[in-house]
């Protein structure tokens, strides 16, 4: 007969402040659970939530990995709650906030908040000359394999992780972060888009864009759906030398 | 009476409506005087060491830069005209990287805490190369300048009094490891930073170049401390004779030194 394992008693550290709540401060609030097989942070949060406090803010939608809501600082590394299993923590897991982002309480965080603000400073869309706009017109066709390429990139969920866990980022407000360099990368290789290297230069090419990356990588190794991001910053930096050393 | 491009600048206008260029020109030039500097960094190491092999072959080493091989007579003045380059360039790679330090309280403190809680093995090295790179601003500056200013003492004896009876042994030992450091993990990033050597998997080149980053930082400074431990008893065994020059068996009587 097969050995039944006793079940772990888990600790949650959880950071709580509201600021909102005037005199607030931020502080460490222990909870214990008992492991389930199986068990992810978002179950075990909201097993905390049901049975031990209603008063735990923290955000999901799809608990698939998809949404990038449940997006934390999972003992210090930036994580998704419904994508991380509790077999894989140690018995005492230390949960707070992303940083960069707007704290809305506890865990909960507005990421869309600055993700619309990126979005809107590199145009994240596809930019086709007015002339060229005919509804009626069949798209043109895309190479598979180039629309696999683009299909990659375009995984991206904006949970905010690469934010959160980048070194210029928490130092610089105005760094466009991963997120945004890997959209560039994304439209640039998109044949709809009519930006050119010369555009894109105007969008990225100062240290608030590609060269103000310090390839401190931590972006990469974080990211929940593992988008090459190494790969893509590098490929857009050489770009942007190119164009920025043309003349 | 300011000129237009002074007002324009002034009041930060100056990148419109075009961004700079100056962005993509210092950020390759950042990385192109650190390749200089990093693989001159282990080009040095392995000439230094020449005297694990024996005085000889490093008397034979220094007289080859000093152009005596070739010309017939040493001119300690090409080694200076070398130092001045390398003291130039790194000066020029300090100016760039100072870019990306923090540049406030609030910044140090946002890294430090950042670095701290996140415990993220690329994002420690970067601050081991804030920390080594801040070192070497005034001990590279020094040792460049003394070796600028006297070329000519640079051999099996002068090095080791130097070393010793001159008591430079301990800028060498920090300088040593704030160099290797520096330069081991500057080389590593430049090559993730510009895609190279990255293959079809990038994360097993990366894991691979980690690893060839270390065994080379460890064996640089195995080979450091051999050759600064080697300087530092010859100078003690030589610490009455200071100034005395060595020169070879075979090349006796010493040859002619042009002055610098």
């Amino acid at each position: 007969m097969a050995e039944v394992k006793a079940a772990r008693t888990l600790t949650f550290k959880i950071l709580r402040y509201n600021p909102r709540v005037p005199g607030d401060k931020p502080r460490l609030q222990s909870y214990q659970l008992e492991e389930a097989d199986g068990m992810t942070l978002f179950i075990a949060l909201n097993e905390i939530r049901d049975k031990q406090d209603a008063s735990l803010a923290f955000d999901f939608v799809c608990r698939a990995g998809i949404c990038g809501s449940c997006a934390m600082t999972i003992d210090g590394r930036p994580g998704l709650a419904c994508r991380t299993l509790t077999k894989n923590l140690g018995a005492e897991i230390t949960l707070a906030p992303l940083p960069v982002f707007e704290l809305i309480a506890d865990l909960s965080v507005d990421t869309g908040k600055w993700m619309r603000g990126m979005s809107e400073r590199l145009q994240t869309w596809v930019h086709m000359k007015q002339e060229e706009i005919d509804l009626k017109r069949i798209e043109d066709r895309m190479d598979p394999d180039l629309a696999e390429e683009i299909f990659e990139l375009d995984r991206c969920i904006e949970c905010g992780c690469c934010v959160a866990g980048c070194g210029t980022a928490r130092m610089r407000e105005d760094f466009v972060g991963a997120v945004g360099l890997n959209k560039v990368a994304r439209f640039r290789l998109d044949p709809r888009d009519k930006r050119t290297d010369d555009d894109y230069y105007e969008l990225v090419g100062d240290d608030a864009g590609v060269f103000g990356c310090m390839s401190l990588l931590g972006c990469h190794d974080v990211c929940p759906k593992q988008l090459p991001l190494q790969t893509q910053i590098a490929f857009l930096r050489r770009k942007m030398v190119l164009q920025g050393t043309k003349g | 009476m300011n000129s237009t491009q002074n007002v324009i600048a002034g009041v930060g206008l100056a990148d419109r409506p075009l961004k700079s260029r100056w962005p993509a020109r210092m950020d390759f030039a950042q990385s192109a005087s650190g390749l200089v500097l990093g693989l001159f960094m282990w080009g040095h190491m392995f000439f230094v060491s020449t005297i694990l092999i024996s005085k000889d072959a490093m008397w034979s080493v220094t007289k080859f830069f000093e152009g005596y091989f070739v010309l017939g007579v040493s001119y300690p003045g090409v080694v200076s005209i070398v130092v001045a380059g390398v003291l130039g360039l790194v000066m020029f790679h300090a100016f760039l990287a100072m870019r990306k330090f923090p540049a406030n309280y609030r910044q140090y403190r946002t890294f430090i805490g950042h670095r701290r809680f996140m415990a993220h093995e690329d994002t420690t090295l970067w601050w081991v190369q804030v920390v080594t790179g801040f070192l070497l601003f005034f001990m590279a500056a020094v040792h460049l300048y003394q070796m600028m200013m006297h070329p000519g003492d640079i051999g099996p004896y002068g090095s080791a009094d130097r070393v010793w009876s001159g008591r430079w042994w301990p800028l060498y030992l920090v300088m040593l490891f704030a160099v290797e450091l520096h330069g081991g993990v500057g080389l590593y990033r430049l090559c993730v930073k510009w895609g190279w050597l990255e293959g079809k998997d990038a994360n097993a080149s990366r894991r691979k170049l980690k690893a060839a980053k270390w065994v080379l930082t460890v064996f640089f400074l195995v080979l450091g401390l051999a050759t600064l431990g080697a300087y530092m008893k010859i100078g003690y065994e030589h610490r009455a004779q200071v100034g005395e020059k060595y020169t070879p068996a075979w090349a006796v009587p010493a040859p002619k030194e042009k002055a610098q």
